[in-house]
């Protein structure tokens, strides 16, 4: 019997199709160069050449936050993929090993959690220039314990099924169980994870660029356009409508995605994936 | 004499502080098949697990078992991941659980090869279907591509058997193989156990609580009790003349089909196994035991010459 695919699925599978479809056009073309000034065409409304109006130096909005989301994109999925680097062999090192190798990690991941990205980003920011480097490093950091828990966690389950012990009976090590039974067992948990970690990442990218710690000027950042519309607020609101309209229903799609992969991957798991922000 | 494959000397596993097999001492030649056998609580899979290395945390063992006169307990873990599967194998009780249930048989399967024979994917898929064509599983190469579910409990025992037979190890431990599979399917896998074990020469240490399948597929029988070899034997002697009482009380309990039913009660063996730890100091068995008396609480050594017991007032 098929099951019936969860609504959450096709909305939010929708919404992150329509971010990444954005970002790959704006790869090849934009309607106009999104750095290109225009000081005679200053905070325009909505017109035919400039669908989205323009902002405080005669930038085309449209193309800007076209560009935006290739950059969105482009942290969520380095900072996902540095978290799961990390926090992946680290749960499985505690799942595996357990004892004090277990503490250790354990305790290594409660440690970073006990640091918010932004304090980190600060950090980095401050001891190197503050860059989209800096900026996905610091949230890639910040979001390992949540995966390094997860693993640990269904990893333990893992560990206590009679088919580990047969591994073992037939001489399979501990690094040839994590890769062949653990990884496979825990997959689908994590790409429900890695979904959840990608909104929270490009919130807390937008959160950094916003505080001027995340992607410098020019390269149009969603997280930067909403902060620097807020001058012009009264002239031109519609400067700070566009990017936060984007940045919302990015994270409501991968959010919504999350959710309907978990439904569709574990019916079982009837407590809610720690989402953290 | 050649070298025993197995030689377990002294093996005694603890819980803690807790001793629950004391001083085991037995021996497998190669190619015999030996069974092990005892109520639950003896000891008999701890014996096994020890045997392969597998202790679980926070259980020891120490003595010496000595697989090809080397010494497992004393093996790094990664010279035992080497032994176990070529020269050990082990297969468990519960074949529902013991595959993991998002792989296919055939990757399963071809595990052991892939780990000992180095086998590439192609390589190890075609050794895995003769693994599978060995152990008779109907339609090998179409099972390979099967997920545990969709095969029956005694199409996962013969997969479970392929892949502990795969590389052809000199000692299997079969632990209660046939326990879960119901009656007729329980015949065919110890045919084919008995059938793949002389085919390859390899020694059997078979783990069970049903006596019939010991006198079917063994020629030796070690009897456990408390943690301890009670008696020891070929299985003619052990089950024709048995000397311990517990081994006697054992027989008594196989219910015999040739009598009348109706107003017959089973015999079972008087009182039940104790706790861990439990057991009274002695002669494990005294508190149970008919024919105890005060020269019981010192424990009896194992007496005689082939067929051994460990008992002050041996039956025969």
């Amino acid at each position: 019997m098929r099951r019936r695919t969860p609504p959450t699925l096709l909305i939010g599978g929708f919404l992150v199709a329509l971010v990444i479809v954005t970002a790959l056009t704006s790869a090849v073309w934009t309607p106009t160069d999104p750095t290109h000034v225009e000081v005679s065409a200053r905070l325009k409304g909505p017109t035919p050449t400039y669908l989205l109006g323009t902002d405080q130096l005669g930038r085309d909005e449209l193309s800007r936050i076209m560009a935006g989301a290739r950059n969105t994109l482009l942290i969520g999925i380095v900072t996902v993929l540095i978290a799961i680097g990390v926090g992946v062999p680290l749960g499985g090192i505690a799942a595996l090993y357990r004892g004090r190798l277990e503490d250790a990690t354990m305790r290594f991941s409660d440690v970073l959690l006990a640091f918010p990205a932004i304090l980190l980003a600060i950090m980095f920011a401050a001891v190197f220039q503050p860059s989209t480097v800096t900026a996905m490093a610091a949230i890639g950091i910040a979001l390992v314990p949540v995966f390094a828990r997860v693993v640990r966690g269904a990893g333990l389950q893992v560990m206590q099924q009679d088919y580990v012990t047969v591994t073992r009976t037939y001489g399979g090590g501990n690094g040839w169980i994590f890769i062949r039974h653990l990884l496979p067992n825990v997959s689908s948990v994590l790409i429900v994870q890695a979904t959840v970690a990608f909104a929270v990442a490009i919130l807390a990218e937008a959160a950094l660029s916003y505080l001027g710690l995340g992607t410098p000027p020019p390269t149009p950042s969603w997280g930067r356009m909403l902060s620097e519309s807020q001058t012009f607020l009264d002239q031109a609101p519609l400067l700070a409508f566009w990017p936060g309209v984007s940045i919302a229903l990015t994270v409501l799609g991968f959010n919504l995605l999350g959710d309907g992969l978990r439904d569709l991957l574990d019916p079982k798991l009837v407590e809610r994936l720690p989402a953290q922000g | 004499m050649t070298q025993p494959v197995l030689d377990v000397q002294d093996l005694t596993v603890r819980v803690g502080s807790i001793e629950v097999v004391h001083q085991v001492n037995f021996a497998l030649e190669a190619g015999q098949r030996t069974g092990l056998i005892g109520e639950s609580g003896s000891g008999k899979t701890l014996t096994a697990l020890a045997i392969m290395g597998l202790l679980p945390d926070g259980l020891s063992a120490s003595g010496r078992v000595l697989h090809r006169g080397r010494d497992v307990l004393a093996m790094s873990e990664r010279e035992l991941c080497a032994v176990r599967g070529d020269q050990m194998a082990m297969i468990f009780q519960e074949p529902m659980t013991a595959l993991n249930p998002v792989m296919k048989i055939g990757q399963q399967v071809a595990e052991p090869l892939r780990l000992h024979r180095r086998m590439g994917g192609r390589q190890a898929h075609a050794a895995a279907v003769r693994a599978l064509e060995r152990v008779r599983l109907p339609d090998a190469a179409e099972k390979m591509h099967a997920y545990p579910h969709q095969l029956s409990g005694g199409q996962r025992q013969r997969a479970m058997i392929a892949m502990a037979t795969a590389c052809s190890p000199d000692l299997l431990i079969a632990d209660e193989p046939t326990t879960a599979l119901d009656v007729t399917v329980q015949a065919q896998i110890l045919d084919l156990l008995v059938g793949l074990v002389e085919e390859g020469g390899s020694s059997l240490l078979l783990i069970t609580h049903d006596l019939p399948v010991v006198a079917n597929v063994c020629q030796r029988v070690l009897v456990l009790y408390g943690g301890r070899i009670v008696e020891e034997g070929s299985v003619q002697d052990v089950f024709g003349d048995p000397r311990h009482p517990y081994t006697r009380a054992l027989l008594d309990a196989i219910p015999p089909l040739d009598e009348d039913l109706p107003d017959r009660k089973l015999k079972a063996v008087a009182g039940s196994v104790p706790g861990l730890g439990e057991f009274p100091p002695g002669c494990p068995f005294r508190n149970r035991c008919p024919r105890a008396d005060g020269a019981c609480v010192v424990m009896p050594e194992l007496d005689g010459t082939d067929h051994r017991a460990a008992c002050w007032h041996p039956l025969t």
